[in-house]
């Protein structure tokens, strides 16, 4: 049986990644999976300098799903290159690189810094709901898009993923501009933007007021998404939004997805990402799909 | 056997699950890893069996038997969640993980002052059992108490209600002050005035205190970064931002920005 899957030049050993911010740079996993089975893994947003994140509370549980207003709190790109590479490093296992900014030479600078250092592939975070200036504005708009795309594009020695906002009206749209841009591939979708109140307080449960939506309530938008993303552009996709199973995941896969990400999935159980494997390979092997590759886009 | 791995999320066998105070239930369940690994003011996650129903409820460990692998945990009925696990039986099972968090120091000294608020009052009893020396313990309830004969073996009880249904008309803070309350060190679990005013309280004395926070969580164990509370550093800001689930829920009082 192959699972391996092939993302811009990079070849992944099977198509289960785990998903920006659920997953730290794994040390909380180490305890409880084997991280050397993981196809890749995509750690949580890194920027030049480190950023404080949100006031508390930061989450709240919605139904089927959950909100969170992080804020993309993280010790900066410094702290990250000498304690999280040396740790994943002792993986058989992809590294993914979840670039946010605040400004197009923010974003530049950790591309830039980053050129050296022992990992497979840069995410461009433009889609972040959850932070004021930078972050979603990117991504909302196809030129800003295509821009900022193209200009880390000039730094970026790995090849560049880009993370696509479900906060739009078109999205084919945005894969198209970002693609223009020189985009090597795209991961979709972040989470979408939502709010919870509480009524008997008579406030926003969470401190930020809007928070990002996401969870298995959100699947159906995001394989909606990718499907109508496949349709419009020629490089790999990497699927995520809700998935909890290895079904949920050939989901993605059949509708155009090249690869998945396990995002809140991991935090309600962190051997979320080998249940999925296992349930994909069960899936193969009783379907009698010798590669995995045979059912990527299968759906018209 | 003694299992020295936490061993994740996984399904426990209810031994028993009973009402103790109005709203209040007292549950054990078999788990030979958790009863063996858990430190005093350590956790565990409780998970719903319900789909749309996703986190992580956190319940502070009680008490733990590790020759006999049991876990107790003792909550109040405030949401579905806790709702849920209170209409669960004896040898129904229960998706749980832990145990979790930075659990208390415990440090020798002649006098100890453990002071719990509500539902704050069972990570106490574990530690109770495992602080030597004198102890004064202190607790507060809105109304009905509840663990008070447990915590009876280990020291000197004292009990206030908001109500003055049961002990002290009051709260703990003020029935320390009337009794003039001394020790070395302070524990303490409860809701967020307690501790704010306890903080002030041992400050004033000049005493060690181990507060236990609370805050929603994401994940519990450390993933999300969805449970922060602020800690004084030295930065322009003043504070910094630390997960209540991994590096608490237990932190040094002269450390909390309340
Ligand atoms: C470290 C820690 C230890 C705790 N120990 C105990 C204990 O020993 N006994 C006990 O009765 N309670 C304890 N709590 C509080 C307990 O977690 C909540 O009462 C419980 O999660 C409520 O769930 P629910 O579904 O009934 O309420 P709902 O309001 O329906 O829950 C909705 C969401 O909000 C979260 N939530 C609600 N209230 C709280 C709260 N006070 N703190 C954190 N999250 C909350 C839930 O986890 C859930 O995600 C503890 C909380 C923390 C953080
Ligand atoms: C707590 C939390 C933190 C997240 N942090 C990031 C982040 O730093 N960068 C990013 O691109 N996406 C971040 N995301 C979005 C996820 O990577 C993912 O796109 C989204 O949650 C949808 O997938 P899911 O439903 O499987 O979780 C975060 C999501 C959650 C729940
Ligand atoms: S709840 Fe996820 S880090 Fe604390």
């Amino acid at each position: 049986m192959n699972l391996s899957v092939n993302i811009a030049g990079v070849e992944l050993k099977n198509p289960v990644m785990t998903a920006s911010g659920t997953f730290g740079s794994g040390k909380e996993f180490e305890q409880y999976i084997d991280i050397n089975r993981l196809g890749g893994v995509i750690v949580k947003g890194v920027a030049n300098k480190e950023w404080l994140g949100n006031p508390s509370p930061r989450i709240a549980e919605t139904y089927g799903g959950m909100l969170n207003a992080v804020g993309l709190q993280n010790p900066g790109m410094e702290v990250f290159i000498k304690e999280d590479i040396p740790f994943l490093r002792k993986f058989d296992t992809k590294i993914i690189v979840n670039v946010v900014g605040r400004t197009i030479s923010d974003y530049c600078e950790v591309a830039e810094r980053l050129q050296n250092e022992d990992v497979d592939l840069l995410e461009l975070n433009i889609s972040c709901p959850n932070v004021k200036e930078g972050g979603v504005a990117f991504g909302i708009s196809p030129q800003m898009a295509e821009k900022i795309t193209n200009e880390v594009k000039k730094y970026a020695k790995q090849p560049l993923i880009v993370k696509l906002s479900p906060n739009v009206t078109d999205i084919a749209e945005i894969a198209r501009a970002v693609e223009a841009g020189g985009a090597d591939a795209v991961s979709l979708i972040n989470t979408l933007i939502g709010m919870k109140v509480d009524v008997h307080k008579r406030q926003p449960v969470i401190a930020n007021k809007i928070a990002g939506l996401s969870g298995p309530a959100i699947k159906p938008v995001a394989v909606r998404m990718v499907y109508q993303v496949a349709k419009a552009i020629r490089i790999p996709i990497i699927g995520l939004g809700g998935i909890m199973t290895g079904e949920d995941a050939i989901e993605f896969l059949m509708v155009g997805a090249s690869a998945i990400a396990v995002g809140t999935a991991n935090l309600l159980n962190p051997r979320a990402t080998m249940n999925i494997l296992d349930e994909i390979e069960t899936f193969m092997k009783t379907k009698k799909i010798r590669d995995i590759k045979e059912i990527i886009g299968i759906i018209e | 056997m003694c299992v020295d791995k936490n061993v994740g999320r996984s399904s426990c066998k209810i031994i028993y699950n009973n009402q103790i105070a109005e709203g209040v239930y007292e549950i054990v369940f078999e788990s030979a890893s958790i009863s063996s690994l858990a430190q005093p003011g350590q956790f565990v996650n409780l998970y719903s069996s319900i789909g749309s129903r996703l986190l992580p409820r956190p319940i502070s460990i009680c008490e733990v038997n590790t020759k006999e692998q049991w876990v107790k945990l003792v909550y109040a009925v405030v949401g579905d969640g806790t709702k849920e696990f209170s209409m669960l039986g004896k040898g129904q099972t229960i998706d749980v993980l832990g145990p979790v968090g930075n659990g208390y120091e415990v440090e020798a000294c002649e006098t100890s002052i453990l002071v719990g608020g509500g539902v704050g009052t069972p990570p106490l009893l574990e530690l109770a059992k495992r602080i030597e020396g004198k102890k004064l313990i202190y607790l507060g309830f809105r109304t009905g108490s509840y663990l008070v004969e447990e915590f009876k073996k280990y020291g000197e009880v004292q009990v206030a209600t908001d109500d003055g249904s049961e002990g002290h008309h009051g709260t703990v803070i003020t029935l320390m002050n009337q009794n003039n309350a001394d020790g070395q060190r302070i524990y303490a679990c409860g809701p967020k005035p307690m501790l704010k005013a306890l903080q002030q309280w041992a400050g004033e004395r000049n005493i060690r205190a181990q507060l236990s926070l609370e805050e929603r969580m994401g994940c519990g164990f450390g993933a999300c970064v969805g449970c922060v509370c602020k800690i004084k550093a030295k930065n322009e800001l003043g504070y910094t931002y630390k997960k209540v689930c991994k590096d608490g829920p237990v932190f040094d009082a002269k450390e909390v920005l309340f």
